[in-house]
């Protein structure tokens, strides 16, 4: 990903010189008129300073000028409209044959689906050159797809599905963020979109299971595939947790049990969530579905990094209260 | 104009009033100017007083309907939304007793004008008479809505407290709307769109109890209002001159009033 | 050039509204509009500055990319604060809540305005509002943002939501009653031959916002209140689970949001009208389409709210209708922008205090108004909804205009509030560095938008720092821009020069009484005979 400072994100969408063409004519407008409204104000403010002896003019009213600066800004207005409209049109409409790819929304991950199976979390991979169309939707809250890179935006609202499309024009990786405002961890929701050509994009649809990436650490895969960003906050913490006894209750029977936190239980536990639940301080297991299962999207050698960096995890003093 | 009598409360008298002097008071042991007591001091006169009064009021009064049209707008969307649900919803409303009232409103309309009339012919006791009507008749209001209110949770229509979708084995109303209605029929049949009903339905209620919650708390800040001019009446504070209060204070009941001749038509009447 | 103490204009009074009395009930229990008016000075800027002290600390912790300051809950309920604070409580009851209260009567020739006890009431409404509101942010925290989106408002949030919806709540009657005040007393207690063609255009500017205010405040107040019920009951009105829609709630939110930000522009574009008007010692260019223009804001305002959510899932039908009626809200403001640098033309223009406060507002206010047209138009719209663009926008606005229109304002009528005159170098030196500060704060910010940084992030990737840096020194040095005035005006109050009735030769009402003003107001009612602005038909100033 570009780490460089910009004024304007990259141009990786079809659609993003579109909107940076109405922008910059936006700008020079915004700066035209500014710099000539300051420019007006800073010369009338010297050529007409308070001079004793003079008695300034009876102001009469120019009806001309005044619909003459009515009007203009109308049509500019109307040609701003216009042409935003277009690009706005354009942008909703979404071309036959555009690959779909779902999108969902929760507190605070996008899980990715792709029709052919594979899944991701705070990932999307697309291939390069084709349209995509993302039909988006929330488990909980409002949250927003944000992909600065492609000037792409769509709300993701529980209860209805949207949907907005892009075609990628170049290969690389681009921010993806939370563009609205949904609960305490808004700012970690965040991801990346990986474009790629067309021939490794099918490459990856149907090759290996589990996301090759190159982070070796259980650290960095942890931060990665958004454990930390639930784990900090509202679910059971990581802290000292490995090698004592867990209160869980049975996923089938509700059957309450301590059980000892081992290499096993961890495993467990990330890929097949639902089996064991834990119970909160309240008292009260923690829902099941909550926690996505990670089963065919880690290799048993990420499963055995995460792991060891969980017990690595000691006693931190603030244990975060969770609030039902 | 005829000048203020002992009885009518002196508005320089009080904790609100601030004790400002008057220019050219000093020459003089009181006020500077006269007007009649009942006109406040800011003003010029009498008729600048009741000017404003009324503009004041009617500009109160706008600020009321959009309070209850983003309500009633909320509701009007979900109505158009889940109109099978909300049929269910009008149906289960007592029309009998939304009639009753809808009259009594009226009435009670009419009381408040005559009271208006009585004021401004300097009828004392006119006035206390149809005050009390108007009173009477805002208390039985209320009563028929808390027996109305009061069915509805027998016949367990509370949301999410105590509801159920009425059962046409033990509703009447929902047995003849299924009978005659083949959408409300095909939606009750269904037993995902049934549960969806059910949903739908208690977000009628939710609207009903919320709408005519807020209704009934102005008719009891209305009730409260005319039982003060009635005791104000009773004294003698007004008069033909002067009886702005009862004016302006009409004016609001009527507005109640109009929210109801919209309420009313929009939950109980809409039942096809 | 500081101000001179011209021949009084009006025979000296020793009693004024300020002096008849000292004691606290006359103040917590009085009538007097000027009293008022004060009361709210104090309270608003009290208020200012803890959504202020919410800003610097969210500033502090944006200079650096990773989330070091504070907790993320903390950050958010900041964020929360600062907004709530500063929309609520400072910038709509500011200029018509202080000086509205203040001059509208005076300004209109009558002792006071029409409903002197709903106007205290409405001071405390304000004030268990707003107290309510700070309750529920320190005791248990509010992080919802200050436009309390469902469902998390409604189901998620956890706080005191319902507590801060109450405070509100109950502030938004304060509003309501303030503004009918105003409708009220300009209809109804103009002085003899005070037309309306005669009116300042400060009065005509909050009639226009009280218009708003009285029609827009109670759609928003039942809208919170449903979000109340929804949370207490359980109920599902913008549950999606229950048969509800999240988005009813934008829709009636934005209904009275949208001309809310009209609220806060509004009475400063009138603030504007009047010192541009008396430091050219011209009447404002244009005066019938200045008056006019604010009709027309305060009418087509309330027609463009789904503006905020073009992508919320709006047909592209609805996105078409709302944008291309957002344009028509531009052009009045476009209007008064010209006819004020119009007004500068063949002037006799002095850079007072007020006036660079009034200069400076017509530059920073064009920049925010264009950028306005950034958001309106739906191709750039999709791309900077929800990022730092959108908060420079209105913080343009906002800031570079509302608070410098009421800085301006608080400056050129403290004379005539207090009777004092504040230090002009001080003022003016404040001036420049609220100007410059507030530029370096908010410029970076439509950059940091438009490259894609999302609104309410409390840490960010890396490449967005240096931009983030420079928007928190910013911030550093407008803080300090604010504290100054706070200081030499107050200063001024046992230290300051005594004003006389008219220091600026300004035309008005208010500048032909005392300073400070009587109780009443006038020792004769005023009689209008001529237009406003009538500095042609003055003798030329003395130098």
């Amino acid at each position: 990903m570009d780490k460089g400072f910009r004024f304007i994100p990259e141009q990786a969408s079809e659609a993003a010189s579109q909107v940076d063409a109405l922008t910059l004519f936006l700008t020079l407008l915004t700066a035209f008129f500014t710099i000539l409204i300051a420019a007006l104000i800073i010369y009338f403010s010297w050529k007409y300073r308070r001079k004793s002896e003079v008695r300034p003019a009876e102001t009469k009213t120019n009806y001309t000028l005044e619909i003459a600066w009515t009007v203009i800004p109308l049509i500019i207005s109307m040609v701003i409209f216009v042409w935003g409209a277009k690009v706005f049109v354009h942008m909703k409409r979404v071309p036959e044959g555009a690959m779909e790819i779902y999108v969902v929304g929760r507190q605070w991950m996008w899980k990715v689906q792709h029709p052919e199976g594979r899944r991701e979390i705070n990932e999307i991979h697309v291939p390069r050159g084709r349209p995509v169309v993302l039909t988006i939707t929330s488990e909980d809250v409002i949250h927003s797809v944000g992909i600065p890179a492609f000037r792409f935006k769509m709300d993701a609202v529980p209860g209805k599905y949207t949907q907005q499309w892009f075609t990628a024009t170049k290969t690389g990786e681009y921010h993806l963020f939370c563009d609205q405002y949904c609960g305490t961890q808004h700012a970690g929701m965040v991801g990346k979109v990986i474009v790629m050509e067309p021939g490794e994009y099918e490459a990856w649809l149907n090759g290996v299971k589990a996301d090759d990436t190159p982070l070796g650490s259980g650290k960095a895969l942890f931060d990665a595939y958004g454990c930390a960003v639930c784990h900090s906050a509202q679910a059971p913490s990581m802290s000292g947790l490995y090698g004592r006894k867990e209160r869980v209750a049975d996923g089938g029977t509700g059957k309450i049990e301590d059980v000892q936190v081992n290499d096993e239980y961890l495993r467990r536990s990330i890929l097949d969530p639902n089996d064991q639940l834990a119970v909160a301080p309240d008292g009260k297991p923690y829902a099941r579905g909550i926690m996505p299962s990670f089963r065919g999207r880690l290799t048993e050698e990420q499963l055995i990094s995460i792991i060891a960096y969980i017990k690595s995890l000691k006693n931190t003093p603030a244990q975060r209260e969770v609030v039902p | 104009m005829t000048q203020s009598t002992a009885s009518i409360p002196d508005p320089h008298a009080g904790p609100l009033h601030d004790d400002h002097a008057h220019a050219g008071d000093a020459a003089q042991g009181g006020h500077g100017h006269s007007h009649p007591a009942h006109v406040a001091h800011h003003f010029d006169d009498a008729e600048q007083q009741k000017d404003a009064a009324t503009l004041g009021m009617w500009c109160f009064l706008a600020t009321e309907v959009l309070f209850f049209g983003g309500l009633f707008l909320g509701y009007a969307i979900y109505r158009q939304r889940y109109p099978e649900a909300f049929l269910i919803g009008s149906h289960h409303l007592k029309l009998t007793h939304g009639t009753v009232n809808t009259f009594i409103l009226l009435f009670s309309s009419l009381t408040v004008a005559l009271s208006v009339h009585a004021a401004a012919t300097g009828n004392r006791k006119g006035i206390v008479r149809y005050l009390i009507g108007t009173l009477i008749l805002g208390f039985a209001f209320l009563g028929v809505k808390a027996s109305e209110y009061y069915g509805e949770y027998q016949e367990k229509l509370i949301p999410k407290l105590l509801f159920e979708l009425p059962d046409p084995a033990h509703s009447e109303h929902m047995k003849e709307l299924l009978e005659h209605n083949p959408r409300v029929k095909a939606a009750y049949d269904d037993p995902v769109r049934r549960k969806g009903l059910e949903q739908q339905l208690q977000l009628f209620f939710v609207f009903y109890f919320c709408m005519t919650g807020l209704h009934a708390s102005h008719m009891i800040i209305g009730i409260g209002v005319m039982s003060w001019l009635t005791w104000r009446a009773h004294k003698g504070h007004f008069s033909a001159e002067y009886h702005t209060p009862i004016e302006i204070s009409g004016l609001y009941w009527h507005f109640v009033d109009i929210v109801w001749i919209f309420l009313f038509p929009m939950t109980y009447l809409l039942r096809h | 050039m500081t101000a001179i103490n011209y021949p009084e204009s009006a025979p000296v009074v020793e009693e004024n509204y300020l002096n008849v009395s000292y004691d606290v009930k006359s103040w917590l229990l009085t009538l007097d509009h000027k009293r008022i008016g004060v009361l709210y000075m104090i309270t608003v800027t009290l208020f200012f500055f803890l959504g202020g002290f919410a800003a610097i600390m969210l500033r502090l912790e944006l200079a650096t990319p990773k989330a070091d300051l504070m907790q993320t809950e903390m950050y958010n309920r900041m964020f929360t604060m600062h907004g709530v604070l500063m929309v609520f409580f400072f910038l709509i009851p500011a200029i018509p809540s202080v000086l509205g209260n203040f001059l509208i009567p005076i300004m209109v020739g009558a002792k006071d305005m029409a409903f002197p006890r709903i106007n205290l009431l409405s001071w405390y409404l304000y004030m268990t509002g707003g107290t309510i509101v700070l309750v529920s942010i320190i005791f248990g925290g509010l992080d919802t943002g200050w436009t309390f989106y469902t469902p998390y408002s409604s189901q998620f949030a956890i706080g005191n939501v319902i507590l801060a919806l109450v405070g509100i709540f109950i502030n938004g009657f304060g509003s309501i009653f303030t503004g009918l005040n105003i409708i009220v007393t300009v209809h109804k207690m103009r002085a003899p031959g005070l037309t309306w063609g005669r009116l300042p255009l400060f009065v005509w500017a909050n009639y226009a916002t009280s218009l708003i205010m009285v029609l827009g405040t109670p759609v928003v107040a039942i809208t919170l209140g449903l979000v109340v019920v929804e949370r207490l009951w359980g109920v599902g009105i913008f549950d999606y689970r229950l048969g509800g829609d999240p988005i009813l709630f934008q829709h009636l939110f934005w209904f009275y949001s949208h001309p809310a930000v009209y609220i806060m522009v509004l009475p400063a574009m009138g603030v504007i009208s009047e010192l541009i008007a008396c430091f050219s010692r011209r009447r404002i260019f244009g005066y019938e389409f200045v008056a006019i223009s604010s009709l027309a804001i305060a009418f087509v305002g309330f027609l463009v709210w789904g503006h905020h959510m073009f992508v919320s899932g709006q047909s592209i039908y609805g996105a078409m209708i709302f944008s291309f009626l957002s344009f028509f809200v531009a052009i009045p403001s476009a209007v008064k922008v010209f006819n004020w640098t119009a007004t500068l033309y063949k002037g006799s223009i002095v850079w007072s205090t007020p006036m660079m406060y009034a200069l400076g507002f017509i530059g920073l206010f064009t920049v925010g108004g264009l950028t306005g047209l950034f958001c309106a138009s739906l191709g750039t719209n999709i791309h900077i909804h929800d990022t730092y663009f959108i908060i420079a926008h209105f913080h343009y606005i906002m800031v570079g205009g509302t608070i410098m229109g009421y800085l301006g304002g608080i400056h050129f009528w403290w004379p005539k509030i207090t009777g004092r005159l504040y230090n002009e170098t001080a003022g003016k030196v404040s001036a420049v560095i609220v100007f410059l500060g507030f530029n370096l704060t908010f410029f970076p910010q439509f950059i940091l938008g438009y490259v894609g940084m999302p609104r309410r992030y409390h840490f960010y990737p890396e490449e967005f720092q240096l931009l983030n840096v420079m928007s928190s020194a910013g911030a550093t040095i407008l803080g300090f821009g604010y504290l100054m005035p706070l200081v030499y005006l107050i200063w001024s109050l046992r230290h300051g020069k005594i004003a006389g009735p008219n220091p600026w030769q300004a035309t008005g009402l208010e500048w032909e009484t005392s300073s400070p003003p009587p109780p009443e107001n006038f020792l004769e009612k005023p009689v209008v005979n001529h237009e406003a602005y009538n500095y042609h038909e003055q003798e030329p100033t003395p130098n």
